[in-house]
């Protein structure tokens, strides 16, 4: 669709158009059906079937789809839950954050494969709806251990912290705690999708629009490098939609932690 | 779609979220974490709890085994001692009872030459009675013989000896008459 606009556009005499928030938008397939809602659902499923397949035979030994599986849940489990949250109280979590992290990952990942190439989570509205359900989660778990005024204490009054300078800190913790979270958590995986799928969409339809509507040869060069960048950002990218799936599910779990904690 | 399209509806926000896109993201997550935690969560941990269980009956085994193979140990060793005394003993045994049976030996040994001591005295001293008895008569006849001689010597004188003979002959001759 995108390509036939660049296509368009080009053979229109116009130049190159960049790509730009403009392709995010897709028309819907049918009805009000967008193209990530359907990869929402579609992430859904693939994790379930994956975990579900992985865990179903429990056995000591495992066979390799088990093995992976627990891999990725003791990953989960271990690396993040136990470590953020604490051995006392992360097993409650662990649902959650297992799912979390495979959810995202999974649906950033659609960005890269073929066919897809469709990162879910740079709809914002995917990122900022997951951010909503840490935000109550961590905010309900400190109510239901301190209370609401004993949270409110807990998160705007930091330990040691006497005296008028009170005044000064406890709006800033306040803010930083509970109104900016939820905005920093789904911004930073919302841009880091979004931008690196503009970039892959820069690269791609750059390098094809200097290959095939330019008959200058320094333009095939660029054009060719172009693509030699769409190959490097794609790598760039894998490591970026695993690392941002990873710092979303451990930024839950340290807020769960610290809703936990007895101490500020 | 074209570019007329886009340019009616102007560049849209990417910043804007769709409303729409929060609940479906939102309850599609939720679902998801409610299967796993149903279906998925339970059976990874049960593996883990099963395979944790395996490797500490491992460890109990395996001390179990070397429990037995030091009370194994122990006890040959506590054989080993043991025969080692029992042997100890059974030399020193022999060597008494070896002490023992050269003393007894030595006590026969010496009853025995008592023994032929003092039947060779015995023979010996009737050997001498016998001697000394015989000598007794032999003395006696000796003596007699001695005497006689001696007695015989003095009357024999051949004049004696002849008036003797005469007269013995003179006898038998007035017997025969």
């Amino acid at each position: 669709m995108t390509i036939a606009t660049v296509i368009s556009a080009a053979s229109g005499g116009e130049g190159f158009a960049p790509p730009g928030p403009a392709d995010f938008h897709l028309p819907p397939l049918f009805g009000e059906v967008t193209k990530p809602m359907v990869l929402v659902v579609l992430a859904a499923i693939l994790v379930f079937a994956f975990t579900y397949l992985a865990a179903r035979p429990a056995a000591v030994v495992p066979g390799r789809l088990q093995f992976a599986g627990e891999y990725v849940y003791g990953f989960v489990r271990n690396g993040i839950a136990r470590e953020s949250i604490g051995s006392e109280h992360f097993m409650k979590f662990v649902p959650y954050l297992f799912s979390l992290f495979l959810f995202i990952a999974v649906n950033n990942y659609f960005g890269l494969i073929p066919f897809i190439q469709y990162p879910t989570m740079s709809h914002f509205g995917f990122p900022l709806g997951l951010a909503l359900l840490t935000w109550v989660l961590y905010i309900g778990v400190g109510i239901g251990k301190h209370g609401f005024l004993g949270y409110l204490k807990h998160v705007t009054i930091p330990t040691g912290v006497k005296g008028p300078v009170l005044v000064i800190i406890m709006p800033l913790e306040f803010l930083s705690n509970i109104l900016v979270r939820p905005a920093t958590l789904s911004l930073r995986l919302f841009a880091n999708m979004f931008a690196g799928h503009l970039l892959l969409m820069l690269f791609a339809f750059g390098g094809e629009y200097l290959l095939f509507e330019s008959t200058s040869l320094i333009n095939g060069v660029a054009g060719v490098l172009s693509f030699v960048m769409f190959g490097a950002v794609t790598v760039l990218e894998l490591l970026i939609m695993f690392l941002q799936a990873y710092v979303f599910t451990l930024l839950t779990a340290t807020y769960l932690g610290e809703s936990l904690a007895d101490e500020h | 779609m074209s570019e007329s399209l886009m340019a009616a509806a102007g560049e849209p926000n990417p910043l804007v979220p769709h409303t729409v896109e929060i609940v479906l993201g939102a309850v599609v997550f939720l679902l998801l974490v409610a299967a796993i935690a149903k279906f998925v969560v339970p059976r990874f941990e049960k593996a883990y709890a099963e395979r944790t269980a395996a490797i500490e009956g491992g460890i109990a085994e395996a001390e179990q085994a070397q429990n037995e193979a030091k009370a194994a140990l122990e006890q040959y060793t506590a054989q080993l001692a043991d025969a080692r005394h029992e042997a100890a003993a059974i030399r020193e045994e022999a060597k008494e009872q070896g002490a023992q049976i050269i003393a007894e030996m030595r006590a026969q040994a010496q009853a025995e030459a008592e023994r032929i001591t003092s039947t060779a005295h015995a023979q010996i001293e009737a050997e001498r009675a016998q001697v000394v008895a015989q000598l007794k008569s032999e003395v006696g006849a000796l003596a007699t013989e001695l005497a006689g001689r001696i007695v015989g010597e003095s009357l024999a004188d051949d004049d004696r000896q002849k008036r003797t003979v005469a007269r013995f002959i003179d006898e038998l001759e007035g017997s025969a008459n």
